[in-house]
């Protein structure tokens, strides 16, 4: 396999010359965006199933085999709606709005490892480069909002960007004690800090647990997903910061969020589940394993909407800033002086 | 002209266009979000010369935090643009005389350490994190910490002038609710049931 990949690579140098990079780095990156935009696509489709399977029902059902066309027939019927702008609005912030929402959910896979070897860009403070561009999409959010000239739409937004820039702060803090346990920004080194002959009591999750489970809740609280759903919240504010938005418009928002789930699910298998690693030593390790993981933390996405009912606003905003993070802080600090101890053994 | 050249134009004369906007834009919301792409051009700037960190970090804490929360303030303003123009023409020399000021201080600061060292391109594995680390905690230590301190003593500052006590807002206090029993809440009443006369 890897003879075959470098003498294709060769050829395409032979063949095309300074050309062949940008040619060859388009088809990794659509390598990568293709199963990402085709996992969000069926990860719709699973979450009406699941969901529909806990509150005893069959969910989708009539589109195809067991209703698996029907990620495909949504979305059809969503492009060819028609995308209504409405007239007060700022026509130009409106139409960027979902795009600036989606580039970075998009970009920031950039530097996400699939394996010792299957990564895009092996930056070294790929870290801080997913941090940075998971802030960024707030922007789409935000902009969305104010530029719809509609007070439901605005009040989503502000929501969604107080709860945002709330929660990213304790997801940064619990990133800084993976980053102090591994000594690494780089995603692969990362994982490969979790290595060791113990299988999965190798892995943060294990010092750090209180830090995973605080950066499971906040990556729920950062994808505005149930039950931490306020910028969308029907009951109050109709459907928050896109409820001016149709047609394929409104889709790339959710695109956008279930984009964001999937990152989130990856980055904590990664960071605390030991990313491609087997959790037992005699099995391999393989990509599959890293899939795996990641399923399971969507699962347990869809698991939590199908179970709690949504926060109330300052019931969330107290869980961020009196909960979280002095809680990380205070790991932080644990971390620090349980390594210098011969206690620790990761 | 290589690559790196004009990639630096790319960033610079989008970063001078965005900035001119800032000052120019009619709607301060604009404004914010030019402002935003002047920091991401700088970020980029930074990035050519090897600062993958300082980029980094310019981008997560200016663009993912600042300027949001700049963005939600400017939005929540009623501004009236037309109140702002009047006397435009009249304070227009004193502004002018500060920008001059602020320009000669600039190129006199610039001018004097104007030492054009050719960068030392390094490995791609050379990390810069790891030396603005150790830099900042051995060398700079103090300077560093000076800075952590003045930080705090302004958050603190801007917390206790802005902080009021009503005397009477509620508040949960959220140990009470959980020691709440049943019989706290509940009385259950027994009485008979009606009957249809």
């Amino acid at each position: 396999m890897m003879e075959l990949l470098q003498s294709l690579e060769q050829m395409g140098l032979d063949l095309l010359g300074p050309l062949w990079l940008p040619i060859w780095t388009m088809v990794k990156i659509m390598l990568i965006v293709a199963p990402v935009m085709l996992s969000v696509a069926y990860l719709t489709y699973a979450e009406r199933k699941v969901i529909g399977y806990m509150q005893i029902r069959i969910g989708p059902n009539r589109v195809g085999p067991y209703g698996l066309l029907q990620p495909i027939a949504d979305g059809m019927k969503l492009f060819f709606k028609e995308i209504i702008i409405p007239s007060g609005s700022n026509k130009f912030l409106f139409i960027i709005a979902p795009m600036l929402g989606l580039a970075p959910a998009l970009a920031a896979w950039a530097v996400m490892p699939f394996n010792d070897v299957l990564v895009l860009s092996k930056v070294n403070a790929g870290v801080l480069y997913i941090i940075a561009m998971t802030s960024l999409s707030v922007y789409g959010i935000i902009i969305a909002g104010w530029s719809s000239n509609s007070k439901y739409a605005f009040l989503g937004a502000v929501r969604s960007v107080a709860q945002i820039v709330s929660y990213e702060l304790a997801m940064g803090f619990a990133l800084v004690c993976v980053l102090m346990a591994s000594q690494s920004l780089n995603l692969g080194e990362i994982v490969m800090a979790q290595k060791g002959h113990a299988g999965f009591l190798n892995w943060f999750m294990i010092p750090l647990f209180p830090m995973f489970v605080v950066y499971v809740i906040a990556g729920v609280a950062e994808t505005n997903r149930a039950p931490f759903d306020m910028a969308e919240g029907e009951s109050e504010i109709v459907a928050g910061f896109h409820v001016e938005y149709s047609g394929m418009a409104f889709a790339l928002f959710f695109l956008a969020e279930y984009a964001n789930m999937i990152l989130i699910a990856f980055l904590t298998s990664i960071m605390f589940l030991g990313g491609w690693l087997s959790p037992v030593p005699f099995l391999p390790d393989s990509l599959v394993w890293l899939l795996g993981k990641a399923s399971f933390i969507l699962l347990l996405f869809l698991w939590f909407r199908a179970t709690f009912p949504r926060y109330r606003y300052d019931q969330l905003m107290r869980l961020g800033w009196k909960v979280f993070i002095p809680l990380t802080i205070l790991w932080v600090v644990v971390v620090a002086a349980w390594m210098q101890t011969p206690l620790w053994v990761w | 002209m290589n690559f790196e050249t004009i990639v630096f134009y790319f960033f610079a004369a989008l970063m001078i266009m965005a900035a001119l906007r800032v000052i120019t834009a009619s709607n301060p919301v604009h404004a914010v979000l030019f402002l935003v792409l002047t920091f991401i051009s700088a970020s980029g700037i930074w990035m050519l010369l090897e600062a993958e960190f300082l980029a980094i970090t310019l981008v997560l804490v200016y663009v993912g935090a600042v300027m949001v929360l700049f963005l939600f303030v400017v939005m929540m303003l009623d501004i009236d643009l037309s109140k702002l123009r009047i006397g435009y023409m009249k304070w227009l020399p004193i502004g002018l005389g500060v920008a001059g000021l602020l320009a000669f201080e600039m190129i006199s600061v610039l001018g004097y350490t104007g030492s054009h060292k050719t960068l030392t391109v390094h490995a791609a594995d050379y990390s810069n994190t790891k030396e603005l680390g150790r830099l900042i905690y051995t060398d700079y230590v103090y300077p560093f910490e000076i800075a952590a301190v003045l930080l705090l003593v302004a958050m603190v500052a801007a917390i206790a002038l802005t902080m009021r006590r009503r005397k009477d807002a509620k508040s949960q206090v959220i140990p009470d609710q959980i020691k709440v029993k049943k019989a706290d809440r509940l009385r259950i009443v027994k009485m008979q049931a009606e009957t249809k006369e």
